[in-house]
């Protein structure tokens, strides 16, 4: 169990001031932020984790949170007043410096904010930087280092000082020379904040491809909800101090904790964030193949719908069937839907984001089929649905569930023709 | 009430007996240790022709800040030569260059003891305002008595005297460098002494330069002062001049006080922000050297 756990904060106290170890007392007993205020600076406050190996780990809170207080802790730059932090297994709180600088050297590296690059060596140095720290044979670790560039996008940049850079490539030497650590853990200190958004929005997705590919365990700090959104598996809401919700984004916006977590998050682009599976409804219009057009008609009769979805037997997406498709092949007496299904729906997987919806719901008239893994229709997306998501609008305030498309051939004129063609095939 | 007074001064002269009669052999040594190192230093400078020393000046000169201030370094210097005051310039220089060497070998490493101590700095602190407020020719009287006549005393004093420059500013380049980029050191495991070495003193250098200048543009100023405990060199000359109301001796060893001051400011300076036509060349040939390797 704890082998997946990469990092693990246990009632984290940093408190700045003259008797740090009465204000935790005095914190850990219920006090607030501002009580303590008289002793000094309560930084972060009883604040507990664990963060699992290859996870993007979220710290998000406005400037005074005390998330970069926190981060610090997980690497000992800063001294916790009280606490534990475990990093691989190994507590990282109240050991010698000799060891500290080990575990800094072998599994926890970091990204900063401005940069912190050394100016006055090559981007290729200070890719190796902590290479050569960690004693590594200057041939090799240049070799490393150039790897990493290759990786991070610098190459030919190799040469150059960090001052010949923009804003945006020198974070990705920061980038680099965190990655050339070859640690598993990465500290990322509002790293991308001081880039501007078109870079930051390119950097952000680089980042993900590239913990993709090298599986690195990430504690990213920002004070934009939209980047913690975007990069976190799970994030963890700072205020004052303390961690007032630990969710994955979807469970953060879909239910915030409390008032301030709401107020947060209603001017995140929900579009971005919520994924198909969070929105969808349970398939009412839907048809197993073999039932044959005549469940076909009498389901779309009774939903009052013209549309409606077929799956095979074991549950997989067919298509779907008109209804005028489905009448005519009840009146000629037909029982096989298969020459009748279309393709026109459009199938997404449960975690496609909702602004990638928008266009296919645009296109077609009928619902959008989310299919899992196993090509299994899990649910539906209707527009009605899919724009109460976005402009987050409850659905449940009427009093019929939202069927699309509406019918267009009359209740009437289906159940005629179902009697009449009763009498040649089974019962009604 | 009239005859009451603290007897400060009485106190000062008992402490620097007592120092004299328990140390008295440490200022021997010492005193022998300054006088070698001094009158090694002005051998090198004063047994070649004059000539060979006004070449080497112009080419420091030319290799820091280019050829405009190697022609005026060998108009200045040419101009001492005239005036006949090469060999006192050269005793001066060889002083200066002594003294400056020992403050900065002392400052430095107290700069940086300040600036990684917050209760040395307040201790250093106040030393060195005390030091440097202190007009500089008191200290030459217990550097007499120490030291006995000669150059010795002279160079003691340049050193008490120059020493603050040097601690402060390193002290302050070292505290003022990104604190970021030092946090980037520790992040990555560093030692305090990697960091020292290959962040804290490379980022700090153009401050640590500005004060080595200061370190010897003190030095060049207390030289002449220390003339007056028979340091020779510019300073004996200046003080000869007073005594006998000489304007025409004062004027040219004055100025050619003047001339080694410009010359070593600017040559220092150029040294402080570290882009000379000699390091340009050198960075150059580095990067070109690494591409060649890289490739």
């Amino acid at each position: 169990m704890t082998e997946n756990i990469a990092v693990k904060a246990d009632r984290l106290y940093k408190a700045f001031g003259r008797r740090p170890n009465e204000m935790v007392k005095k914190l850990a007993a219920g006090a607030g932020r501002s009580e303590v205020a008289s002793l000094g600076t309560a930084a972060v406050i009883d604040a507990s984790f664990e963060v699992k190996r290859g996870e993007i780990f979220v710290v998000m809170g406005l400037s005074g949170s005390g998330k970069s207080t926190l981060i610090r802790m997980l690497n000992g730059l800063l001294e916790a007043t009280s606490g534990t932090v475990t990093v691989a297994g190994r507590p990282i709180t109240g050991i010698p410096a000799r060891q500290l600088r080990d575990v800094r050297r072998q599994s926890i590296s970091m990204v900063f904010q401005h940069f912190a690059l050394l100016p006055h060596r090559t981007v290729i140095d200070n890719v190796a930087y902590g290479l050569e720290v960690q004693g590594v044979a200057r041939e090799e670790r240049l070799e490393r280092a150039r790897t990493i560039i290759r990786l991070v996008g610098l190459d030919g940049w190799a040469d150059s000082l960090p001052s010949e850079l923009s804003g945006g490539m020198q974070q990705r030497v920061g980038l680099g020379r965190a990655l050339a650590a070859d640690t598993d853990v990465l500290l990322m200190d509002e790293a991308f904040s001081a880039l501007d958004p078109l870079i930051r929005r390119e950097m952000q997705e680089q980042l993900i491809e590239l913990q993709a590919e090298l599986g690195k365990t990430i504690i990213f700090i920002t004070h934009d909800l939209n980047e913690a959104m975007f990069l976190g598996d799970r994030i963890a809401v700072m205020r004052d101090g303390r961690i007032v919700q630990i969710g994955t984004p979807e469970d953060i916006l879909t239910d915030p904790a409390n008032d301030y977590v709401a107020q947060f998050v209603q001017d995140v682009d929900r579009a971005r964030v919520l994924t198909a599976s969070s929105v969808m409804e349970p398939v009412r219009s839907v048809v197993t193949i073999t039932a044959g057009p005549r469940a076909a008609l009498r389901t779309m009769r009774d939903l009052q719908t013209s549309a409606t979805f077929v799956v095979n037997r074991d549950r997989t997406f067919a298509g779907v069937v008109r209804d005028r498709d489905v009448l005519r092949l009840v009146k000629a007496g037909e029982t096989d839907l298969r020459g009748i299904i279309r393709d026109t729906a459009t199938a997404v997987t449960p975690d496609t984001a909702l602004v990638d919806l928008v266009e296919p719901s645009v296109e077609s008239d009928l619902p959008i089929a989310v299919i899992d893994e196993k090509k299994r229709l899990v649910g539906v997306i209707p527009r009605v649905t899919l724009l109460a998501a976005i402009g987050n609008v409850s659905t449940t305030t009427g009093e019929l569930p939202v069927v699309e498309p509406a019918a267009t051939i009359s209740v009437s004129l289906i159940t005629e023709t179902l009697r009449e063609t009763a009498l040649e095939g089974a019962q009604l | 009430m009239n005859d009451f007074r603290i007897p400060l001064g009485t106190w000062a002269d008992g402490f620097i007996d007592y120092i004299t009669d328990t140390f008295g052999f440490l200022f021997d040594v010492i005193r022998a240790v300054f006088d070698g190192a001094f009158e090694a230093v002005d051998f090198l400078l004063v047994s070649p022709p004059f000539w060979v020393i006004i070449v080497i000046a112009a080419a420091l000169a030319y290799s820091t800040r280019g050829w405009k201030f190697a022609v005026g370094s060998i108009v200045g210097l040419l101009l001492i030569v005239g005036v006949d005051q090469w060999e006192n310039a050269m005793d001066t220089l060889a002083l200066v260059l002594v003294a400056s060497l020992l403050a900065i070998v002392i400052s430095v490493p107290l700069g940086i003891l300040a600036a990684k101590s917050s209760a040395a700095s307040s201790i250093i602190r106040p030393v060195l305002d005390f030091m440097q407020t202190m007009p500089a020719f008191v200290y030459l009287i217990p550097a007499l008595i120490l030291f006995r006549v000669g150059v010795v005393p002279g160079i003691v004093a340049t050193i008490i005297f120059a020493l603050a420059p040097g601690v402060r500013l390193t002290e302050l380049g070292i505290r003022g460098v990104d604190k970021e980029v030092v946090e980037a050191g520790q992040a990555f495991g560093a030692s305090p002494w990697r960091i020292l070495r290959q962040i804290q003193l490379p980022l700090a250098m153009p401050t640590i330069m500005a004060g080595i200048n200061q370190v010897i543009m003190l030095s060049l100023s207390m030289v002449v002062i220390a003339g007056m405990v028979g340091a020779g060199g510019l300073g004996a000359q200046v003080v000869a001049s007073l005594n006998r109301i000489d304007v025409a001796l004062g004027f040219e060893a004055g100025l050619a006080v003047v001339i080694l001051a410009i010359f070593l400011d600017r040559l220092t300076a150029a040294l402080g922000t570290g882009d000379t036509p000699l390091g340009r060349l050198l960075g150059a040939r580095k990067r070109a050297r690494q591409q060649v390797l890289a490739a």
